[in-house]
């Protein structure tokens, strides 16, 4: 039997055109084609052919590069399959991303516009250094990174090919945010809701808190005493959220002490909660028909510095002896300083703060404590006012919510049913 | 109107800024930046407002002799100082080796931090009163400090060194601090979060408006 082999022919015939046509791009373009060449060599290397099989890396694979999303735009992610040579003592060092203008469809040059370190397979260039709506095209090179004989680093690198025109644009909305998005529209919702209801008139159940039964009594006491209340705001500024609700309890505390006409000094760290609380201060002395005895140095600045804030307070504290001193704030450190130097003079004291770190200080060494959510529940509390009530109200409801949701979360995580937690977990 | 246009501001700002969280599109990604220049200008001008303060305080208590009056007297002098040296040595005043680098290093430094040493005797009378079995709770919270503490020192591994690994001291210790003492923490912050969304809530529809100095 005699046996052929038709196709041989013309396959020789395509390989021999296919090497006849490399051949001539090799003499018309040799630049271009080393250019693509998987490795480029320092000046330095010797018999290179060999060295640069023996050394150089295998290129990445499957480089990706896309949008960043849910950013303000300037930003592209690059990804790639790591180069087979990339693991413990392999030959990659290091990746470097090359980037090139992509106008008119064709490719600008190619410039180093960062590196990551071997084992990772993503490069974000988040200093933002890519400008919307223009394209722009990816390469990854691995590197690997050689000393010579004469103690020169020489550098052998592999590129992937490159990706597809991307472009960077910035989004409107963050959907990594949905969870919180809900969660805030359902939360004030619900406030909103009991604020409505507070203001058609309906009966609403607070319970009580103790730290604010005892303002009435601790500023009384004061003026039975004859001796000074003291404010303390805490070192928040007016930007923070406990200062401000901080301010509204010194109104309230300012308007009893108004009526009792008893001194209230009001030390301050910050010179704008100092303008903030003369303000409230003043505004509570006129409410109660004593705007004559309001001295707005009652209100007066210290230092910014922390604990020469708390060693002038101390000092105050040491010399004046007050019968009542309220911590209403953001406090760090000197919480305890100042709260130990006020029950060594026996003065009755109230605090108030929303760091959870400071609670127990104050606990120990103050007669009242406001935790947390209290402080900022203080001026609905004080007021009585139905329209800050019904907030009370809500939150409350938000508050049986996220029980709801701790108790369900807890038996599906514990049993391993679903990943409830990541509902929960929000982009900071 | 000088009620109105506050808290318009107030309302208007605090709604942007919710927005911002959501989108990080231009201009809101800029926001925190704008406001934080804006916050620092302002906080400026007012930190003369308060240095004022401070001066006429101090000088008047020590023209009146009043009580204390001596120290008032040490503001005032340690203030002329500083701020003379400061600006005589211009623009370069932090640098190592300026006599405003100089009072910093040792005078500031020393004086804080010995107001921060005495933390360490207040810590001790404070604990001292926590510290005492008064009741149920008190007792609870004693028991869970001596386990903290003594498994925070290497003596409490030596004493129950004959224990398992995982059974000591210094596990007890890590245990309470990380399930019953961060449940409790947690619980609180959560507490303090809602807290924060009801009064912003209430700020900017206008609700809450005592911090503006205008009563409720």
């Amino acid at each position: 039997m005699k046996r052929t082999c038709p196709t041989r022919p013309e396959l020789s015939s395509r390989q021999f055109k296919s090497l006849l046509a490399a051949a001539a791009l090799l003499l018309i373009f040799p630049g271009s084609l080393l250019a693509q060449q998987t490795f480029v060599q320092t000046d330095t290397i010797t018999s290179a052919d060999t060295l640069g099989v023996q050394y150089t890396p295998a290129p990445p694979q499957n480089v990706v590069a896309m949008d960043t999303p849910n950013d303000g735009g300037g930003s592209i992610i690059i990804t790639w399959g790591p180069s087979p040579d990339d693991f413990d003592g392999g030959k990659v060092k290091l990746y470097r991303i090359l980037r090139a203008e992509y106008n008119g469809g064709q490719p600008g040059e190619f410039t180093e516009v960062g590196d990551v370190p071997s084992g990772k397979a993503e490069y974000e260039n988040e200093d933002g250094n890519t400008t919307d709506d223009i394209m722009y095209l990816y390469r990854v090179m691995a590197v690997n990174r050689m000393t010579n004989e004469a103690g020169e680093i020489e550098e052998y690198t592999s590129e992937s090919p490159a990706t597809d025109p991307v472009t960077s644009s910035a989004q409107w909305f963050d959907s990594r945010r949905i969870n919180a998005l809900v969660g805030v529209i359902l939360l004030c919702s619900f406030i909103i809701y009991f604020i409505q209801q507070a203001r058609a008139g309906k009966e609403l159940y607070i319970r009580k808190i103790a730290g604010m039964e005892a303002v009435d009594e601790a500023v009384g006491r004061a003026t039975e005493m004859g001796r000074s209340i003291y404010y303390v705001s805490g070192l928040g500024d007016m930007d923070n959220m406990q200062t401000i609700a901080s301010m509204t309890i010194l109104g309230r505390v300012a308007e009893l002490a108004a009526q009792y006409e008893t001194h209230l000094a009001v030390p301050v760290c910050r010179s704008l909660v100092m303008v903030t609380g003369r303000e409230v201060v003043k505004e509570a002395y006129s409410k109660v028909g004593r705007p004559d005895a309001f001295k707005p140095d009652q209100v007066h600045y210290l230092t910014d510095d922390q604990f020469g804030y708390a060693a002038a307070v101390d000092g105050m504290f040491v010399r004046e002896k007050p019968a009542t001193i309220f911590y209403m704030g953001q406090f760090f450190a000197e919480s305890l300083i100042l709260a130990e130097t006020g029950n060594s003079i026996g003065a009755i004291q109230i605090a108030g703060t929303a760091m959870p770190a400071q609670l127990p200080f104050f606990v120990a060494a103050c007669d009242y404590t406001l935790i947390g959510e209290e402080l900022f529940a203080a001026s609905a509390y004080l007021s009585r006012e139905p329209k800050l009530l019904g907030s009370l109200k809500g939150q409350d409801i938000g508050k049986g919510l996220i029980l709801i949701a701790l108790i369900v979360g807890m038996l599906l995580e514990t049993f391993g049913i679903w990943q409830f937690s990541n509902l929960f977990s929000v982009i900071d | 109107m000088r009620r109105e246009v506050p808290l318009l501001i107030t309302a208007v700002v605090g709604i942007t800024f919710v927005v911002k969280y959501f989108v990080p599109h231009f201009p809101f990604n800029r926001m925190d930046a704008w406001f934080a220049d804006w916050f620092s200008i302002v906080q400026a001008c007012a930190i003369v407002l308060g240095a004022l303060n401070l001066l006429k305080l101090s000088a008047l208590k020590v023209i009146g002799q009043k009580s204390g009056w001596g120290y008032a007297l040490v503001i005032i002098l340690s203030f002329m100082l500083i701020t003379v040296i400061g600006l005589a040595e211009g623009s370069d005043y932090r640098d190592p080796g300026t006599s405003f680098d100089w009072l910093y290093v040792n005078m500031f430094i020393p004086l804080s931090a010995t107001m921060f040493s005495i933390l360490a005797f207040f810590v001790a009378s404070a604990s001292y009163r926590a510290f005492r079995a008064r009741n149920y709770e008190a007792t609870v919270l004693l028991i869970a400090a001596f386990f903290v503490m003594i498994g925070r020192v290497p003596v409490g591994d030596v004493i129950t060194g004959f224990m398992p690994e995982g059974y000591r001291f210094s596990d007890l210790a890590i245990w309470i601090m990380d399930y019953p003492q961060t449940a409790g923490q947690r619980a609180i912050m959560i507490g303090i979060g809602l807290g924060v969304v009801s009064t912003s809530l209430r700020v900017i529809l206008g609700i809450e408006r005592a911090h503006i100095g205008t009563g409720d």
